[in-house]
């Protein structure tokens, strides 16, 4: 038992650093309210080589170059939506992560939202429509035949419960 | 009326959704490209030094906008195996069709660029050594190789990911070439 949970944590340690420390200690900065916001920003920031990996998490070559460069504008005084900028002026609204709120992508951003709010409508109409009916007596009433073959199935239920 | 058009919105939904899903069928849609940003803009800034060990003059933004006709940057490592395999198609390109050709080498050591061309031939008129790979950032580049399509003005007309080896692959430069104002 101790022998599994140990390997267990072994395991868990070990998965976490291979995700966590692909920046390298080259690279960090000095100033950790810098490094904070470099971390923060890269993992916005997709790795174009590896596409569903984030620069922060990637080994690539091209990660590692986008982070330094990021780091770079950052030192230089930039603020978070202009290194934002640097990098989709070059890739395009592609290396980001969250797509941007524009006419293209409303349908992505308010089309669950829309689905959902028609959903809820349909529901409510229908349970309306069904209670409105039999509340002011507008439901149809029962013919003579349905009230004969109600009758009969009654019957049948109570023949079968005391035989 | 009311209950006509409810009935027709499970067959619009059907519709819609199988049109959306036929598209995405189709085999010639690549998920993984990446739109180039670049496209329709002018070559971006930079300049880099020649590579060590070569004769051939370094690359600079200056120097392709005034190239005057439509012309070929290719994007090439040593580490990069297809680019071997394109390096011939390139070289054709060059001798037999006169087009012009300049090379980015991307995040290789110069030395390792320097034997390599001596091995293959140089078929480059001008090449830029960006061991760090800054400058393939300023181009968007996501891997090696990569070529672009520059017309005479240093506007960026096309951009081809992977090596250059099939016929198709050929026939769109070429095509992108005829349709920058230059030689076919």
């Amino acid at each position: 038992m101790k022998g599994w949970l140990g390997s267990l944590v072994l395991v868990l340690a070990l998965s976490a650093t291979s995700s966590v420390w692909a920046v390298e200690p080259d690279e960090l900065l000095d100033d950790p309210v810098l490094e904070m916001r470099a971390r923060e920003l890269s993992k916005q920031l997709r790795c174009v080589v590896c596409q569903n990996q984030d620069i922060d998490s990637s080994n690539a070559g091209v990660a590692r170059t986008m982070r330094t460069l990021l780091r770079e504008r950052l030192i230089a005084g930039d603020t978070d939506g202009e290194i934002i900028a640097f990098f989709v002026g070059r890739y395009g609204d592609f290396v980001l992560f969250r797509p941007r709120l524009k006419p293209a992508t409303y349908l992505l951003w308010f089309g669950p939202a829309v689905l959902f709010a028609v959903g809820i409508g349909v529901v409510l109409l229908t349970i309306r429509r069904g209670s409105i009916a039999v509340l002011d007596g507008t439901a149809d009433p029962l013919s003579a035949d349905e009230e004969r073959e109600f009758e009969a199935i009654l019957r049948e239920d109570k023949g079968q419960r005391n035989p | 009326m009311m209950k006509k058009i409810l009935l027709a919105i499970p067959a619009l939904v059907a519709v819609v959704l199988g049109g959306f899903l036929f598209w995405g069928l189709n085999p010639d849609r690549d998920p993984n490209a990446i739109p180039s940003a670049l496209i329709s803009d002018p070559v971006p800034n930079f300049e880099l030094p020649p590579v060590d060990g070569t004769k051939t003059p370094g690359l600079s933004a200056a120097a392709l906008r005034s190239i005057g006709e439509p012309f070929l940057v290719n994007v090439f490592a040593s580490w990069c195996v297809p680019c071997r395999a394109e390096h011939a198609v390139l070289t054709r390109f060059v001798e037999q069709d006169g087009i012009r050709l300049m090379g980015i080498n991307y995040m290789d050591k110069p030395a390792d660029a320097a034997n390599w061309l001596d091995e293959l031939g140089n078929p480059y008129e001008r090449i830029g050594s960006d061991s760090e790979g800054r400058v393939g950032i300023e181009w968007g580049i996501s891997g090696v190789p990569e070529t672009f399509v520059i017309d005479g003005m240093g506007i960026v007309v096309y951009r081809y990911v992977g090596p250059i080896v099939t016929p198709e692959a050929q026939a769109e430069i070429r095509a992108a070439l005829a349709a920058a104002g230059g030689q076919s």
